[in-house]
C-alpha cells in the first residue's frame, strides 16, 4: 500500500493542487496586483503604485470598521467560546436527550448568514419596537445584535469541537486526579483544560477569524447603519468597491490589508495557544 | 485488495461523468455556431420588465434568428452585476447607465452610437449621453414621479385636488387629515420607509428638489460643491412626510417598499410618493380613484411646477464586443423602438406583448411612441399640456453611491430624532458630503 501511494501520488495530490491554484492562488495573486492597479473590471486594469493604499488609509471609515471589528472579534471570542465550552461540559454529562440538545444547538450554523441576518433583524425591531427605537438607529443596539447573532450561530459548531475533544480525554486521567484528591475545580482547571488545548485552539481561532471575516450577517442585520457606525471590515470594503465611480482599486487595496492584518492576527493566536498545548 | 476495487469503481465514475459532461459541451458549442453572425446580451436594470424583455427576446430571435440573451440584476445590484459581468469574456452587448455620474465609469466602454439607426428614430437630443461629439448613451424611456393620491379618501377628508396648490396647501391638508386620522380611519402619507427597498425615494428622488430648485436658481445643470439653499425647504416636506404618516417616525428604518403599497392600496393613506412605473402596484385602488400632484416644496415659482419627469435608463452598447455583436446588438435596439411588436412591448400596458401579457409601460423618446395606457403617464402629460413645467431629473447628477447612502443614513437618524443637530447631520452629508465625492469622483 505504501509502495503504492510513493508511486501514484501525483493520482492523488494533482486535482486538489489544481483546484487549488485556480480556486485560490490565481485570484489571489491577482488580487495583490489589481490592488496597485486602477480598474474598472478586472480586464483593463491599468498600474498606479501605491496610490491605493494611501488613499485607503485617507479614508476615516476605515480605521474605525478596523475599531469595531476588532472590539467584535475580542467580544464574540470571549462569549462563544466560554459558552460553547460550558455547553460542552453540560451536554457530555450523563443525562437524558444529550443527542437532542446538541442537535438543537448545532442547528443555528445550518443556516445561511444573509438569512440569518433578516430573521434576527425582525425579531430585534419587534422587540425595539416597543421602546421606541429601532436597530439601525443605534450603533450600540447594532453591536450588540451582531453580537448576539453571531453567539447564536456559532455556540453550537464550536460546541461541537469540543464535545470531541472532552470524549478524547482518558478516563483514567480524571479518575487518577480523583484518587489524588483533586476537587472539581481543580479537575477541571488542571486536567481537562490542559487535556482541551489543541480544540481551544482551533475553535478560538476559528471565532477570532470569522469574526474578523464577517460580512453577510453584518449587511443584512445592520448594512453598517447609522453612517458606517456598525460597518465591519468586510463590509467596509465592499461598499468603498462599489460606492464610488473609480474606487475599485482603493477597495482593493483595503482588502490586501485585511488580508494582512487577518493572517497576523491568526498566527499570533496560533502561537499563543499553541504553546500551552499539553502532550498527553 | 477490496481498497483497491473501491478506487478504481471512484476513478471509473469520475471518468464517465466527466466524458458525460464532454459530451454536453459539445453539444452546447455546437448550437453556438449557427448564429455565427453576432448575437445579443442584454443587461437589463429593470427587474419589473424582466418578463416583458425575456418574451421580446424570443420574438426577436424568432422573426430574425438572431440569438437574444437577456439577463436582469437583482434590484439595487445593476452595478455590482455589471461589473462582474464586464469582466467576463462573454460580456453584456448591450447595458444600461444612470447618467452623466454612471457613464463616468464605464465611458471607456461605450460605442459612439453617433451614425447608428436607432438616432434617426429620436425625437429629441435631450436624452443622449454625449462625451464631446460621442453618442455614448441613449436614453429609451421616460418617466415622471410624484405623490400619487387617493382621491376617493382625500374626498372623505373634505378636500379635493384642487385646494393643494402648493406647500402650504398640502401642508394645512396633511395636518388636518393627521389631526382627525382617528375619525377618518386614515392617515395622510404611507410611511417613508428607510430600508433599502424605499430609501431611494427619499435619498435620491426627493432630493431632487432641493437641487433642482438650486440649479435654477443658479442657472446651472451640475455642480462640483453643491449650496443646499433649499434644505429648509428639504427639511420641511420631510418633516411633513414622517410627521403625517401611518408609522410612527422611529420605526421608518424598518419599514420596507412594499409596506407603503400595501398601506396605500388598503386606503390607510392618502399620499404615496412613487412614480409612473409603480402604476401596476397601485392599480387596485381603481383608476378612477388615482390621481398624482407634484412634489411642492414651498419653492418660489412652484404653482407652475409639474410633475418630475426625466430619464436614468441609457442604453449604452460595448465597444469591446465584436463587430458582429455590436451590430446585432445595434439592429436589435433599433428593432425595439421601430418594429410594431417592440414598441408595443415597450409603450403598452396591459395585453400589450405578443403573448397577451403585460407590456413594459414606457414612455419613449423615439418617433413611434404610442399614446400610454398607464394612467399616471396620462397624468403626467397632461400636467405639461396644462402648461406646467416638468421638473427635470437632475439627481443623475448626484456625485456617488456613497453620497446617497450618507444621505439616507442622516435622514434616517433624523426622523427618529427630529432636532436641529441632526438636520445639520443631513446639512452635512448634503453639502459636505457632495463635495467631498465630487472630489473623490474627479481624482480619479
Amino acid at each position: 500500500m505504501e509502495k503504492a501511494i510513493k508511486k501514484y501520488w501525483p493520482v492523488f495530490l494533482l486535482p486538489t493542487m489544481a483546484a487549488f491554484t485556480i480556486g485560490f492562488i490565481v485570484p489571489f495573486i491577482e488580487g495583490i496586483y489589481l490592488s496597485f492597479c486602477k480598474f474598472t473590471t478586472i480586464r483593463d486594469a491599468k498600474f498606479v503604485g501605491f496610490s491605493n493604499y494611501i488613499e485607503a488609509f485617507k479614508d476615516e471609515t476605515f480605521p474605525h470598521a478596523f475599531g469595531f471589528t476588532t472590539l467584535f472579534a475580542i467580544v464574540t471570542l470571549l462569549l462563544v467560546n466560554i459558552l460553547a465550552f460550558a455547553i460542552a461540559l453540560a451536554l457530555t454529562q450523563k443525562i437524558k436527550g444529550t443527542n437532542i440538545f446538541r442537535t438543537i444547538f448545532f442547528m443555528p450554523n445550518l443556516i445561511g448568514g444573509i438569512v440569518l441576518g433578516y430573521i434576527w433583524q425582525l425579531i430585534f425591531d419587534g422587540i425595539f419596537s416597543h421602546f421606541n427605537t429601532a436597530l439601525k438607529l443605534d450603533a450600540n443596539l447594532g453591536f450588540i445584535g451582531l453580537v448576539i447573532l453571531i453567539c447564536w450561530q456559532q455556540i453550537g459548531y464550536m460546541m461541537i469541537v469540543y464535545i470531541a475533544g472532552l470524549q478524547a480525554i482518558p478516563e483514567s486521567l480524571k479518575e487518577a486526579a480523583m484518587i489524588d484528591g483533586a476537587n472539581k475545580r481543580q479537575r477541571l482547571f488542571h486536567v481537562t483544560i490542559p487535556n482541551m488545548m489543541p480544540s481551544i485552539t482551533i475553535c478560538t481561532f476559528l471565532t477570532i477569524t470569522n469574526s474578523f471575516k464577517l460580512f453577510d450577517q453584518n449587511l443584512s442585520l445592520t448594512g453598517g447603519e447609522p453612517l458606517h457606525q456598525t460597518e465591519m471590515l468586510a463590509l467596509n470594503i465592499y461598499q468603498t468597491f462599489y460606492g464610488r465611480v473609480g474606487y475599485e482599486g482603493i477597495g482593493q487595496a483595503k482588502a490586501v490589508i485585511f488580508f494582512l492584518a487577518v493572517v497576523i492576527i491568526g498566527m499570533l493566536q496560533l502561537r499563543l495557544t499553541r504553546s500551552k498545548e499539553v502532550q498527553q | 485488495m477490496r481498497k483497491k476495487h473501491f478506487i478504481a469503481f471512484c476513478l471509473a465514475t469520475v471518468m464517465a461523468a466527466s466524458a458525460f459532461t464532454g459530451c454536453g459541451n459539445k453539444e452546447t458549442n455546437g448550437g453556438n455556431d449557427k448564429s455565427s453572425d453576432g448575437k445579443v446580451y442584454y443587461l437589463n436594470f429593470k427587474p419589473e420588465a424582466d418578463k416583458a424583455w425575456q418574451e421580446l427576446a424570443e420574438v426577436y430571435t424568432k422573426e430574425t434568428g438572431v440569438e437574444v440573451t437577456v439577463v436582469t440584476a437583482a434590484s439595487n445590484q445593476y452595478e455590482t452585476t455589471l461589473k462582474s459581468e464586464m469582466g467576463k469574456k462573454d460580456a453584456p452587448t448591450l447595458f444600461q447607465v444612470n447618467g452623466p455620474v454612471g457613464l463616468a465609469s464605464w465611458k471607456d466602454y461605450c460605442y459612439d452610437l453617433k451614425d447608428a439607426a436607432i438616432m434617426d428614430q429620436l425625437t429629441s437630443e435631450d436624452f443622449i449621453l454625449k462625451d464631446g461629439d460621442a453618442v455614448q448613451g441613449i436614453g429609451y424611456a421616460t418617466e415622471s414621479y410624484g405623490i400619487i393620491y387617493n382621491k376617493k379618501l382625500l374626498k372623505e377628508a373634505g378636500y379635493t385636488e384642487d385646494d393643494i396648490k402648493g406647500f402650504d396647501d398640502l401642508k394645512s391638508v396633511c395636518e388636518d387629515i393627521t389631526k382627525r386620522s382617528d375619525e377618518l380611519g386614515f392617515s395622510a402619507f404611507t410611511s417613508s420607509g428607510m430600508d433599502g427597498s424605499s430609501d431611494w425615494r427619499f435619498k435620491t428622488h426627493l432630493a431632487n428638489l432641493p437641487i433642482y430648485y438650486e440649479y435654477q436658481a443658479d442657472g446651472i445643470d451640475s455642480t462640483d460643491a453643491i449650496k443646499g439653499t433649499y434644505l429648509d425647504n428639504y427639511r420641511n416636506i420631510w418633516d411633513l412626510y414622517i410627521n403625517n404618516s401611518t408609522t410612527d417616525p422611529k420605526q421608518l428604518s424598518t419599514k420596507t417598499g412594499d409596506d407603503a403599497v400595501a398601506e396605500f392600496v388598503t386606503e390607510k393613506a392618502v399620499f404615496y410618493q412613487n412614480g409612473t412605473w409603480a402604476y401596476s402596484d397601485v392599480a387596485e385602488v381603481g383608476d378612477d380613484n388615482l390621481g398624482m400632484l407634484p412634489i411642492y416644496i414651498g419653492a418660489d415659482g412652484e404653482e407652475n411646477q409639474g410633475l418630475c419627469t426625466g430619464t436614468e435608463n441609457y442604453w449604452c452598447v460595448n465597444k469591446n464586443a465584436s463587430e458582429a455583436d455590436i451590430n446585432a446588438t445595434l439592429d436589435f435596439i433599433n428593432w425595439c423602438v421601430s418594429d410594431d411588436t417592440g414598441v408595443k412591448a415597450m409603450c403598452g400596458s396591459k395585453g400589450a406583448m405578443p403573448s397577451g401579457a403585460d407590456g413594459m409601460g414606457f414612455v419613449i423618446p423615439f418617433k413611434k411612441n404610442l399614446e400610454s395606457d398607464n394612467l399616471l403617464v396620462n397624468i403626467a402629460n397632461n400636467y405639461v399640456k396644462d402648461g406646467k413645467k416638468p421638473v427635470t431629473w437632475n439627481f443623475t447628477t448626484m456625485p456617488s453611491e456613497q453620497w446617497k447612502n450618507d444621505l439616507g443614513s442622516a435622514l434616517t437618524t433624523y426622523a427618529a430624532d427630529q432636532s436641529d443637530a441632526n438636520w445639520d447631520t443631513v446639512k452635512e452629508a448634503f453639502v459636505d458630503g457632495w463635495a467631498k465625492e465630487a472630489a473623490a469622483a474627479a481624482s480619479k
